[in-house]
């Protein structure tokens, strides 16, 4: 329709005020006229003010006041809990420490969860690479209706079934073993989703059917053409997957025993006493947030590239 | 064809039989056949079979356990059909936590969309050193969900917290925010939306950043005011992401237990607070299976909530499919740019 319009003509009818068809533009273009010069100071094209960087850094605070604050209560007294808005950190974090290692056994704890949480992760991005190539570049029977049903999976929520599971674990005397937390996530359907769509747009089919050309087997053109290809992609996996596994906490407090914990189920120990000292729980809080710190210092811009790609959910 | 065979490479067996003379070559043959054929099967199994013994196996049994009097130590009952679901159905506790849950959603949900949409919006506006400011918006992410729970349980106690020791400079005075019901709602939504918000704000921005910019500066050259721009052009344009955002916070929401379980042990047991005012319905299930020990009804509440998620799930999807299907954008910006056009013209 509008092809059949020659350019210059809208130009050429704006310039007068009466447009005969389209009768409201010119008061439109009235009132856009005046804004548009307001607008040119805090609009398109310049850089952000203060207020931008104002609400923004109030924002972070926000966010990182509750993690100083529980700094300062634990490196002080009960007492310095009571005080309105604490900003100075206390000296008492090395004994407040030394109470959270009595109370719980926060080594263990910290070395099982280390455990856990990187079979885990070795396993879902071992098991979603290889199906996700599959599902991404190679051929075969009833390949698209599994990935349907690999989708339709990943909004299942399979957590729901931790009663069977948990009887099932029973009855193999694993209760209490870390390989009973292990076993329901080794493999997730997100994962192989995750790994399928970005393995199906980075390896061009031209390569693996030369790598058949010459000569290589099903296995090595796995690991020569599409592993080098994937990496990427499975270090965010990994990432994800790892944040997952760590922050656990309903499978591994229903089949873990307070005397073999996780970090997370140990670190719940800490606040069910009677009387709570809240220096010392906050101080196990803060011990327990050290691990994901520094993979937060190390790995950070990956887990933000993850997030901003894959629209992720861990 | 047959130059396709080199020198092996690699120590397989195959390669061997190769000083026979064309007897080896059709056995690689059917060989390579095999392995073109049978090699998918072999890399998506281990996903399959696994996934069936710790996934779906589970939820499968879990409704034969619900149409069976099953205690958590005696084991398997008789079989009695659905009188556990009528059992649950009718009972006020089990709709006490679906209407906390529920809340507890809303409350978390809402005002973190309205917040990360803010955030993502300011992300957008090309500041220096960006990765630094994204960081900074994602720290409380990797703080777990265990942690968050014990520092707010702390910061929102009755009596000295520092949540109720800010308002008393105001002059309001302390609020009982593990006694209140709707307090005590707006205590773990905030803990929910202090993890979350600013994980889900990246995602926005990702979405914001696909905007093409000419949208934004055609509208404004139009005399559209950032307000303006922001829900004519952003809000429509990262709709899919935003719904995407929606559908997993939904799953999430309707599944949260952490929280509500940490934050009040030390009065109230960790079962949801002492009238059970913040008991969710996964805790609620919890409760029925380790506490009260009746497996089977456990089960049934499982199931019902499975059967919740999947109908949220469910019209959520329709919703966005109705929504992607709208398909309004090429005439808008077909529109718009007839429009620069002409205020080209006038300008």
């Amino acid at each position: 329709m509008s092809t059949l319009i020659p350019e210059p003509i809208p130009a050429v009818m704006i310039d007068d005020d009466v447009e005969p068809d389209r009768p409201a533009r010119p008061r439109w273009g009235d009132g856009g006229n005046g804004r548009r010069r307001a607008m040119g100071t805090a609009g398109i094209g310049s850089r952000p003010g203060f207020l931008t960087y104002g609400l923004l850094a109030a924002f972070i605070i926000g966010g990182a006041y509750p993690l100083w604050w529980s700094v300062v209560v634990g490196s002080g007294t009960n007492a310095t809990r009571g005080e309105t808005l604490p900003l100075l950190p206390g000296g008492n974090f090395l004994a407040n420490a030394t109470k959270v290692l009595d109370a719980i056994p926060f080594w263990l704890a910290l070395g099982n969860s280390i455990i856990i949480s990187s079979v885990i992760t070795i396993s879902v991005v071992t098991f979603s690479t290889l199906a996700g190539y599959a599902f991404a570049k190679l051929r075969f029977r009833g390949r698209d209706g599994l990935m349907v049903f690999v989708i339709a999976t990943m909004a299942i929520p399979t957590q729901l079934g931790i009663i069977p599971l948990f009887m099932v674990m029973r009855e193999f005397g694993w209760t209490g073993t870390i390989g009973a937390v292990i076993v329901p996530t080794l493999v997730t359907a997100f994962g192989v989703f995750f790994m399928r769509q970005y393995l199906v747009d980075v390896i061009p089919d031209e390569l693996i059917e030369a790598a058949r050309v010459d000569g290589a087997n099903q296995i090595r053109t796995f690991f020569n053409v599409a592993l080098p290809a994937a990496r990427p992609a499975m270090a965010i996996l990994g990432l994800f997957t790892f944040m997952m596994a760590w922050t656990d906490y309903l499978w591994p407090l229903i089949v873990l025993s307070p005397t073999n914990p996780t970090l997370q189920t140990a670190l719940s120990q800490l606040q069910s006493g009677y009387y709570v000292d809240y220096s010392v729980v906050l101080t196990g809080a803060v011990l327990a947030t050290i691990p994901l710190l520094v993979l937060f210092v190390i790995a950070g811009k990956q887990l933000i590239s993850g997030i901003m790609q894959g629209a992720v959910k861990g | 064809m047959t130059t396709t065979i080199r020198p092996p490479a690699s120590g397989t067996p195959t390669p061997q039989r190769r000083s026979a003379a064309s007897e080896p070559l059709t056995f690689r043959q059917r060989l390579s056949r095999f392995d073109v054929k049978a090699s998918p099967y072999f890399y998506v199994s281990p996903f399959f079979i696994l996934f069936a013994l710790v996934g779906l196996f589970p939820l499968g049994y879990t409704l034969v356990v619900s149409m069976h009097e099953w205690d958590l130590l005696k084991g398997q009952g008789p079989f009695v059909g659905f009188e556990n679901f009528v059992e649950i159905l009718g009972d006020s506790m089990f709709w006490n936590s679906i209407g906390n849950t529920i809340s507890i959603f809303l409350l978390s949900s809402i005002p973190q969309l309205a917040i990360a949409l803010i955030v993502a919006y300011l992300l957008d506006q090309g500041l220096r050193a960006p990765t630094f400011w994204r960081m900074s918006v994602l720290l409380p992410y990797i703080v777990t969900p265990v942690a968050v729970a014990i520092i707010f349980s702390s910061a929102f106690n009755e009596a000295d917290g520092l949540v109720n020791n800010i308002l008393n400079v105001f002059g309001i005075p302390d609020q009982a925010w593990k006694h209140d019901t709707f307090l005590s709602h707006i205590a773990i939504a905030t803990m929910v939306n202090f993890r979350w918000t600013g994980y889900n704000a990246l995602i926005l921005l990702a979405a914001m950043q696909s905007v093409p910019r000419d949208l934004y500066e055609s509208a404004a050259i139009d005399g559209a005011g950032a307000v303006r721009r922001f829900f004519s052009i952003t809000i429509p344009s990262i709709r899919p992401t935003l719904i995407f955002v929606i559908i997993t916070a939904t799953i999430g929401g309707l599944q949260i237990f952490t929280e509500p379980r940490l934050f009040d042990v030390s009065t109230a047991g960790g079962i949801g607070g002492s009238d059970r005012q913040f008991q969710t319905t996964v805790l609620f299930m919890w409760e029925l299976a380790f506490f009260r020990r009746d497996f089977g009804e456990a089960a049934a509440v499982a199931w019902l909530l499975f059967l919740l998620i999947v109908g949220f799930g469910l019209i959520n999807f329709l919703i966005s499919r109705r929504i992607a299907t709208g398909g309004d954008k090429p005439d808008r910006r077909a529109r718009r740019a007839r429009e620069r056009a002409t205020r080209g013209g006038a300008a």
